[in-house]
């Protein structure tokens, strides 16, 4: 870069003196004020770093003599945010859930919260939009394995399914081939039985030796006709809906194996408010009963 | 600098010592000086343009949200409005609500291209008369000059050493400097309250905090760009002037000096010839009238705002020296050409890009005319479930899940019935509601959750011929005045595998 400034011939005008390669830059002047308003900026810089949090350090960083932290402001502002909810969240404590969902305000309410609290805590197993998966119930649909109604949600949350809880809502669904109850031919035959209940294509002289199968080993909980039960959880097997799939490969590992999904229950780890708003957006969601 | 005042031969005319403040001697240093300008009063017709223009702007402005307009109860009755806290813009008989945004999109749009075109035609008529910075800091140097005396002696008046005499003109006009600030920020914040309230308001302490905000800042703003900064607002800071070199072409009108007239240029005695010489007699009254304080005989350049006033000063010479006027004039490049090979030329607005602009001009004004003759007082927003996407039934069939957001812009509570159109067998069921049957109150807004249903004959049917979705329409009718709203959306099946 050389460094003397010469007067250009084409414009006239005087160069800065800087070069690259050739090509020079013309001196068209900024105006004072500019370089003053510089000057002011980086003078009121100095003054932010005497006053505010700006350094980082080592560990820390320099806390300026105003003492602003904006993670107190958000503290503060959360605690307001909790203070303006108090009034509803009281509600909420006090009223049962029936009164809770005839309120539309408090509906409303208890369904954002549900929402959020249903993100945070329900969403790894039944998916964000409570979709469910495979051996996770869609809680969207018109089928409920414990009962679908405000209170059976409720209880189902507060003391989950095969949780480590004294008031769990307990089945079990043996593994009916692993265990030696049914011999493989026999778990085959009752499979073609269950698909011939949900009216999907089947083995008919199979089903009918498992028809027998199942009034001996399956009527005692899946009910008659296997229509299920939601009193003792066993789904039923007519409908359209497979919690763990309803092919002929999905329902012969339910019946050989077993099946023992678990939800845990969640009064050890959420507060009454939120499992009630919890279960009023669950039962929100299309399904409820 | 005295010798400003000093007559040439001929009667009346000034000269003056003054060079411009783009002299390309005033370009040696890195950082410039800032050479103060006191642009002289001049008379003439540009001179009256300006004046009218500015009084026209000052009063829409100032005016504007004093305008009454009767809308019926528990409404504002201030003519235009932006309602912030309600979330309407009124303007006489239009109401914008947030969801119309598109219609203030649509007049910037609209705005943008009248300048594209009003620069095609004209050149900076935008930066010579219409700009705020343009019109307050006319008004901020009218103040100087009624306060400090014009060109003249306010070169004198800043000679002098500090006096009472002088502290107490300085004042003055810093004062009123202020005042115009004050008052321009204080008109601002009517826009956005009810107008007599708020003044009340402002003077009781009553005013929310963010007016007396607002008009703190655009004092400041105001006093700072348009008292003093004022030149150097539209040469350093404006990115207009950068843009505008795209916008005009050899036809635009622009002002320029007549080169071909005008030189060579020199003093002139009474009673010498004209021959063989110029009419610029080189007096420079174009330049001390210029707010911009540059020399026009330079040719266009980025620092003209094209006010015209170098026009004015300039026939006022060539007609006491009894030369023809419009030495300095709106021409073209192309004009200016043809007349320097002595061609006639005829000013031509109507060119492909004059054409072009008018044309989208008339385009975006229909499209936004139209979708106000159009819009309805019920509308509604249909927002598909996409999480999930659909929902498998015990009995086979299928739902979808819909949040409907049903804008009622009338001033007086409905009924709406809710119905479904070409989906065949499908229920409809609305969460919290008996029936299909909603009341939307008064310029509301109700949320409301759908469950669309369709059973599984439907869904079968549909799958078979390897549909994945169904298109249908949530009609919403209006049972008060019988008109019905139809809402496309579709109806997610589950995928093919």
């Amino acid at each position: 870069m050389a460094d003397t400034n010469r007067t250009d011939q084409v414009t006239g005008y005087q160069t800065t003196g800087h070069e690259w390669d050739g090509i020079e830059e013309l001196n068209r002047p900024l105006p004072k004020w500019w370089l003053y308003t510089f000057y002011a900026c980086v003078l009121w810089s100095l003054v932010y770093f005497v006053l505010y949090p700006s350094w980082p350090l080592v560990s820390g960083y320099t806390q300026g003599v105003l003492g602003y932290s904006q993670r107190e402001t958000v503290a503060a502002q959360l605690e307001a945010a909790q203070e303006a909810q108090k009034q509803w969240r009281d509600q909420i404590a006090a009223k049962d859930l029936s009164a809770i969902k005839a309120d539309p305000d408090l509906f409303q309410f208890a369904v954002a919260g549900g929402a959020a609290a249903f993100g945070d805590n329900c969403a790894p197993c039944h998916g964000t939009g409570a979709q469910g998966f495979v051996g996770y119930p869609n809680l969207n649909d018109d089928v409920w394995l414990w009962g679908g109604s405000l209170e059976a949600i409720h209880t189902t949350l507060l003391y989950g399914i095969r949780a480590q809880n004294d008031d769990t809502r307990l089945n079990d669904m043996l593994a009916f081939g692993r265990d030696q109850i049914l011999t493989r031919d026999q778990v085959k035959d009752v499979t073609e039985y269950v698909r011939a209940l949900s009216n999907q294509d089947h083995d008919a002289a199979a089903a009918e030796r498992g028809a027998t199968v199942f009034a001996d080993n399956c009527v005692a909980c899946h009910n008659e006709g296997g229509i299920g039960s939601q009193e003792l959880g066993a789904p039923n097997l007519t409908d359209a809906i497979w919690l763990y799939g309803g092919s002929r490969e999905a329902i012969y590992e339910s019946v050989y194996n077993g099946r023992m999904g678990v939800m845990p229950a969640w009064e050890d780890r959420l507060d009454a408010v939120t499992i009630k708003q919890l279960t009023v957006f669950v039962h929100s969601l299309g399904g409820g009963e | 600098m005295l010798d400003e005042t000093n007559s040439e031969a001929e009667a009346g005319v000034e000269r003056a010592d003054v060079e411009a403040v783009n002299a390309k001697a005033n370009r040696e240093v890195l950082y410039a000086d800032r050479v103060k300008i006191h642009p002289k009063l001049v008379h003439g017709f540009w001179r009256n343009m300006k004046w009218v223009v500015m009084g026209v702007t000052l009063a829409v402005y100032y005016l504007t949200p004093w305008i009454r307009w009767d809308r019926g109860p528990h409404l504002p009755d201030q003519a235009v409005l932006i309602d912030f806290a309600n979330r309407r813009f009124f303007f006489f008989f239009i109401e914008i609500w947030p969801q119309e945004f598109y219609f203030i999109t649509g007049l910037l749009v609209l705005a943008a291209l009248i300048l594209f075109l009003m620069t095609a035609l004209a050149g900076r008529v935008w930066c010579g008369y219409m700009c705020p910075q343009t019109v307050w800091t006319d008004l901020m140097i009218m103040i100087e000059r009624l306060v400090e005396g014009d060109r003249a002696r306010r070169i004198v008046l800043d000679k002098l050493p500090m006096s009472g005499a002088k502290l107490a003109k300085r004042v003055t006009k810093h004062a009123l400097y202020l005042l115009v600030a004050l008052l321009t920020g204080g008109a601002w914040v009517f826009y956005f309250g009810d107008a007599p309230t708020l003044l009340v308001d402002l003077f009781t302490g009553d005013a929310p905090i963010v007016a007396y905000t607002t008009i703190g800042i655009l004092t400041a703003t105001t006093y700072l760009l348009g008292g003093l900064a004022r030149e150097q607002v539209c040469t350093y800071m404006c990115p207009w002037p950068r843009i505008q070199g795209a916008m005009i072409d050899d036809e635009s009108l622009m002002v320029t000096y007549r080169e071909y007239r005008g030189e060579p240029r020199g003093r002139y005695r009474k009673g010498e010839s004209w021959e063989g010489r110029g009419d610029c007699i080189d007096c420079k009254q174009c330049v001390v009238v210029c707010p911009m304080g540059i020399d026009i005989r330079d040719g266009p350049q980025l620092e003209c705002i094209n006010c015209a006033l170098c026009i004015d000063a300039c026939n006022d010479v060539m007609g006491k020296i009894g030369r023809p006027g419009n030495l300095i004039a709106y021409d073209s490049f192309q004009g200016l050409e043809n007349a320097a090979k002595g061609k006639t030329h005829r000013f031509r607005p109507i060119r492909p890009r004059t054409l072009i602009y008018a044309g989208l001009i008339a385009v975006v004004g229909l499209v936004m005319l139209t979708a106000l003759m159009l819009r309805s007082e019920l509308e509604v927003n249909v927002l598909r479930d996409r999480n999930p996407l659909f929902v498998r039934l015990a009995d086979g069939g299928i739902r979808n899940g819909y949040t409907l957001r049903v804008l009622n812009k009338q001033h007086e509570s409905i009924r709406v019935a809710l119905s479904l159109d070409g989906l065949e067998g499908a229920e409809l069921v609305l969460q919290g509601h008996e029936g299909a049957t909603v009341d939307v109150p008064t310029d509301n807004l109700q949320s409301l959750r759908a469950f669309v249903s369709i059973p599984p004959e439907t869904a079968q049917a549909a799958m078979a011929k390897g549909r994945e979705a169904l298109d249908f329409a949530i009609v919403a009718h209006d049972l008060g005045n019988d008109r019905s709203t139809y809402n496309r959306t579709t109806f997610r099946l589950p995928e093919r595998r």
